[in-house]
């Protein structure tokens, strides 16, 4: 797959704010890209940089091949932006709203009335198209401004805190809304959000970033193989297991801890290799074991261990 | 230039000034007060009350700078006569620029600031657009309205003083010379001016009454014009309002000149 996005060494400085600092990215096309961080890390001033928005301080990033100083108009006509408050008309119509960026996005005039009434309806609004956005409740709007955002078909879209501000309910359907359509779309898609179970559902890779700087890219799981050499394993065991059983198995190689707790036994081990020789002691010294369940890192836990990280390297120096 | 992009802009902002009270309410109070009961009450006031029971002491200080030569016959005419003609023709004429002025610079200041206040303009500013198509597209939804309003005001003006004064002038008198470079030349420049003022305002404004009230400013030297004409400083003749216009126009211009050249992306992100 080639690369969407690539950044070299990409930086903003706000006066003595250093926004974004040396950023360095390459994002694959059909990729979900989270880019994770409390509010005020960077995050929305990377969307607008990549978008031709803010001219960059120092650094270099082409997106789609094109780069961000001189070619951000073709840019722009690619990408579909969500952008943290919806940006909607609200005295107009959900339906002028989308006839409204169909015409700026040059979505030709014999096709935009039927583009408009199908993304209507692909979003759950085509009951009330004809009525004025500032009556909608918030989860509406954020609904209309991603049909916006998906209106001209951009084989881009930045999705930047998509479910900030809204209930349970509504970010939940505006999740799903965004996991279908990218899917079905196969549309590469970079997400901004400090909403990490949003982030864990819908992101095939994440940047971590924070103070303008990338602290983390990669993989969930292959982040976590970094930061976690070693592995827990909960096993369930038909019996409390027996103190005898418990020391046999500490004197493992592999086993560097063990918590019995019951029926239960939580041990750490070198890797996933580790785990047959500990259910293979338990089983030849006539332990019934019920189920054996490897503990997976989440991006909450790869994201605190990384704030983690950097608070301790504050407090040493 | 992306022409479609550009009306689709002015329609939409249209749309937003129809919809916002505060903008349209001007838009037909002005010109009904300018076109409609001024004129009507300067007019008919001295017809109901007599003329001989005012004082025409302003009067006769106007008449003297009148030159003979753009309205001959005055001299024949009867007082009434005099005070009607003078008065609608004359003395009222730099109000009527209050219209193109006033236009231009509500729904300029809607259509420019509106988008910060409304918190909409990030979403215009990611589409495909560029800094120049955004900011022509504004103006042109201030420059259309106030034209088009303005044209308006002089045809009702033009219905409402010549019924007003038919009888008396002994048919229809109105408009006379000077109100062609009036309407054409310095009307169209007045509201470029207002534009451009609007424009500059809008950089730093964060509200449309904010704006609105800055470039309403330009309204106190057409304020100027009326009493200086009606001090008998000058007389606003056609000559003269040609003159006016060889100034305001390249002042209008230039102001946009400058608001088009710091109507940049990244400086509109930074005043949101």
């Amino acid at each position: 797959m080639s690369d969407i996005i690539v950044t070299q060494g990409l930086s903003m400085h706000f006066g003595a704010t250093r926004a974004v600092s040396d950023l360095n990215l390459s994002i694959e096309a059909g990729q979900v890209f989270g880019f994770l961080g409390p509010n005020g890390a960077g995050k929305t001033t990377t969307v607008r940089l990549l978008n031709g928005l803010l001219e960059p301080t120092a650094g270099e990033a082409t997106v789609m091949g094109k780069d961000i100083r001189t070619q951000s108009v073709e840019i722009r006509r690619a990408t579909g932006v969500l952008t943290e408050s919806p940006s909607l008309y609200e005295a107009l119509t959900a339906r002028q709203n989308l006839d409204f960026f169909g015409k700026v996005y040059a979505v030709p005039e014999e096709e935009l009335p039927q583009r408009v009434g199908e993304i209507l309806e692909r979003f759950g609004l085509l009951e009330r198209a004809d009525e004025k956005v500032g009556g909608y409740s918030k989860g509406m709007k954020q609904r209309l401004a991603l049909a916006r955002a998906f209106l001209h078909q951009p084989s881009l879209l930045f999705l930047d805190e998509p479910t900030s501000g809204l209930d349970p309910v509504a970010a939940r359907m505006v999740v799903e809304l965004i996991a279908e359509q990218t899917r079905s779309h196969i549309r590469t898609v970079f997400l901004c959000t400090h909403n990490l179970t949003e982030a864990q559902r819908l992101c095939d890779v994440v940047g971590v970033i924070d103070r303008g700087e990338l602290r983390a890219l990669g993989a969930p799981d292959t982040l976590a193989r970094q930061m976690w050499q070693r592995v827990w394993v909960d096993i369930r065991l038909a019996a409390p297991v027996e103190p005898q059983d418990a020391v046999a198995i500490q004197a493992l190689p592999a086993v560097t801890a063990l918590e019995p707790n019951g029926a239960r036994l939580a041990v750490e081990v070198g890797g996933d290799q580790d785990i047959a020789d500990v259910v293979a002691m338990l089983v030849a010294r006539g332990a019934r074991v019920l189920a054996v369940t490897p503990r997976e890192h989440t991006l909450e836990d790869i994201y605190f261990r990384l704030q983690g990280a950097d608070s301790s390297q504050e407090a040493q120096a | 230039m992306n022409w479609r992009a550009i009306r689709a802009i002015i329609a939409k902002d249209l749309r937003q000034v129809l919809s916002n009270k505060m903008v349209w309410l001007p838009m037909i109070l002005v010109p009904a007060i300018i076109n409609i009961l001024m004129p009507a009450m300067i007019t008919l006031v001295p017809l109901l009350a007599g003329l001989d029971a005012m004082d025409t002491g302003e009067m006769d200080v106007f008449l003297k700078i009148v030159p003979q030569r753009v309205e001959p016959g005055l001299s024949e005419m009867s007082a009434i006569q005099q005070w009607v003609l003078l008065s609608t023709s004359y003395l009222f004429a730099p109000m009527f620029l209050i219209v193109p002025l006033m236009m231009a610079s509500i729904i300029g200041a809607d259509s420019f600031v509106g988008e910060k206040e409304r918190k909409t303009l990030e979403g215009l500013l990611y589409t495909p657009l560029t800094d120049d198509e955004i900011f022509v597209a504004k103006l042109l939804t201030g420059l259309i309205p106030a034209q088009a309003i303005s044209l308006f005001s002089f045809v009702l003006y033009t219905i409402v003083v010549n019924a007003i004064g038919y009888n008396i002038m002994g048919g229809v008198f109105f408009p006379r010379l000077n109100w062609l470079p009036l309407v054409i030349w310095l009307g169209p420049a007045i509201s470029v001016a207002g534009m451009g003022a609007t424009v500059l305002v809008s950089s730093r404004a964060k509200s449309f009454m904010q704006a609105q009230q800055s470039a309403g400013a330009l309204v106190l030297p057409v304020v100027f014009l009326m009493i200086s004409q009606t001090t008998g400083l000058f007389f606003l003749g056609p000559s003269l309002i040609w003159l006016v216009g060889v100034f305001v126009w390249p002042a209008g211009l230039w102001m946009i000149w400058v608001g088009a050249r710091t109507f940049r992306r990244g400086k509109l992100l930074a005043s949101i």
